[in-house]
């Protein structure tokens, strides 16, 4: 029942292993694209610890929608996505899987290199918990909402930007919250509300979009 | 099919699906679209002289406030257009009806018109009333997310070669759209409240004198025959193009047709 969950993830994550540095990239450009904030910002701490939640967002947003374009183009290309989708089991958990396997591999490394961060804009420890539970709850809902953007634009010429484009605006929501957290701890007051929010849009996409994901695989690969 | 698609209306008993066929469609969007000019051109011109001479002066903002008569239509058809377009597509993959998914298909770019246009007129009310041509208030940015949706759907079908998957792509991303549109514009609004942004609202503001809401709804009738006559004719063309291979099509071009 839940084989194919395990062999797909298990297959994911061992190619993700055997292509370390490519592995790496989403976690880098992470790094690089925040630390560039300053540089055009100015280097004043007030304003960076201010700015600071609302980068470190739209990196990690950027960094997995750049990263989830290649989760199903390898598949499409030799042939094992409609292999995957023939096969019985159901397609759910292909794609479950699949977005499991993209968080462990580029959202889980921002998480761990979330500490870096709050020492490059001088975050209060209080502030960066905030941000790292806010992070724990939000990329997984970035791997799902990419995944789906992965799946309406697989084989198509300029799959990449459009992935973008389409997938932001229903990002928002994950951003707004993920973000003002943060805000909330720094103004005083307590950020278990925009967690609830974010553990809700969790739940509900991590139920909703699936079926959506899935859906567009059919429709990508008939 | 080998009847005249033009005489066939009335050959057989009128169902829910007799216009769901595309030579039937076009025959009958020919008849609709003059009238649907006609009835835009005539409310428009009844709207705009209601709104910019009989309607009285408002007593806050003077003058400047009779951009509403065209910036509450126009946002009023972009968050409309956007569910109308989700349903047919939604229709259109479901039960596999063509027609459907090219009347979604049509809606696009008049709904992303709308939004446009809402945006644009807000800015320039907004610049006179709050000093500021935009403000990251809940609903322009919502609004703003919208036009982002729109972009989005037109992007994704038009990058897609394969007419059927760009229509059923194009459907499941405006499905997810519509399911997402309320959270979007409540957690845009949690937002700018919890940011102590500019407090600008708009559901304080007195009550509306009568010629005011008559002008306004007139002007709103009008949007809705502009959409109308815009989406026909725009069907109309994408029937044309997809049916181009059907043969009432190359009668119709033979006959050197409307």
């Amino acid at each position: 029942m839940n084989s194919v969950f395990a062999a797909v993830l298990a297959r994911d994550l061992r190619l993700a292993a055997r292509r370390r540095i490519e592995s790496l990239l989403p976690v880098a450009f992470f790094l690089v694209a925040i630390s560039l904030f300053p540089l055009g910002v100015g280097p004043e701490p007030q304003t960076l610890r201010q700015i600071a939640p609302g980068i470190v967002w739209v990196c990690a947003l950027l960094a997995a929608m750049l990263s989830v374009n290649t989760l199903y183009a390898g598949d499409l290309a030799d042939g094992s996505l409609e292999q995957m989708l023939l096969a019985p089991g159901s397609a759910l958990q292909l794609v479950w899987a699949k977005a499991a396997a993209h968080w462990l591999v580029s959202g889980l490394p921002l998480i761990v290199a979330a500490p870096v961060i709050g020492l490059l804009f001088d975050l209060s420890s209080p502030a960066l918990a905030t941000l790292v539970v806010g992070l724990l709850l939000g990329t997984p809902i970035l791997s799902l909402l990419g995944s789906l953007g992965a799946a309406l634009t697989l084989g198509l010429r300029s799959g990449g930007m459009l992935l973008i484009l389409i997938v932001l605006p229903l990002a928002t929501p994950t951003l707004i919250f993920g973000a003002g957290a943060v805000d909330a701890v720094g103004s005083g007051l307590s950020a278990s509300g925009h967690h609830s929010l974010l553990g809700a849009l969790l739940i509900a996409s991590a139920l909703g979009v699936p079926w959506a994901t899935a859906a567009a695989l059919r429709i990508s690969t008939e | 099919m080998t009847a005249d698609p033009r005489s066939a209306p009335h050959a057989m008993p009128l169902t829910l699906y007799t216009f769901s066929s595309p030579p039937r469609f076009y025959a009958l969007t020919g008849v609709l679209v003059p009238v649907c000019w006609a009835l835009c051109v005539a409310l428009t011109a009844a709207g705009l002289w209601m709104g910019f001479f009989v309607a009285p002066t408002d007593a806050t903002q003077g003058e400047v406030y009779r951009i509403i008569f065209i910036h509450v239509p126009a946002a009023w058809m972009s968050m409309l257009l956007y569910l109308v377009m989700a349903f047919w597509a939604g229709i259109g993959w479901a039960f596999n009806a063509r027609l459907a998914s090219m009347v979604a298909r049509a809606i696009a770019p008049t709904g992303a018109m709308f939004t446009f246009l809402a945006l644009w007129t807000g800015a320039l009310w907004g610049r006179p009333t709050w000093g500021t041509y935009w403000v990251w208030d809940a609903r322009l940015t919502s609004e703003l997310i919208l036009l982002f949706l729109y972009l989005g759907y037109i992007a994704l079908t038009e990058a897609i070669d394969d007419v059927r998957r760009a229509d059923q792509a194009g459907a499941l991303l405006a499905i997810v759209g519509s399911v997402n549109i309320p959270i979007i514009y409540f957690s845009v609004k949690w937002w700018n409240t919890l940011h102590q942004g500019a407090t600008v609202s708009l559901t304080a503001a007195p009550k509306m004198a009568s010629t005011m809401l008559t002008a306004m709804l007139l002007m709103t009738f009008a949007c809705w025959a502009y959409a109308f006559a815009v989406v026909f004719t725009r069907t109309r063309a994408v029937v044309l193009e997809r049916e181009r291979g059907a043969a009432w099509v190359s009668e119709l071009a033979a006959g050197g047709a409307r």
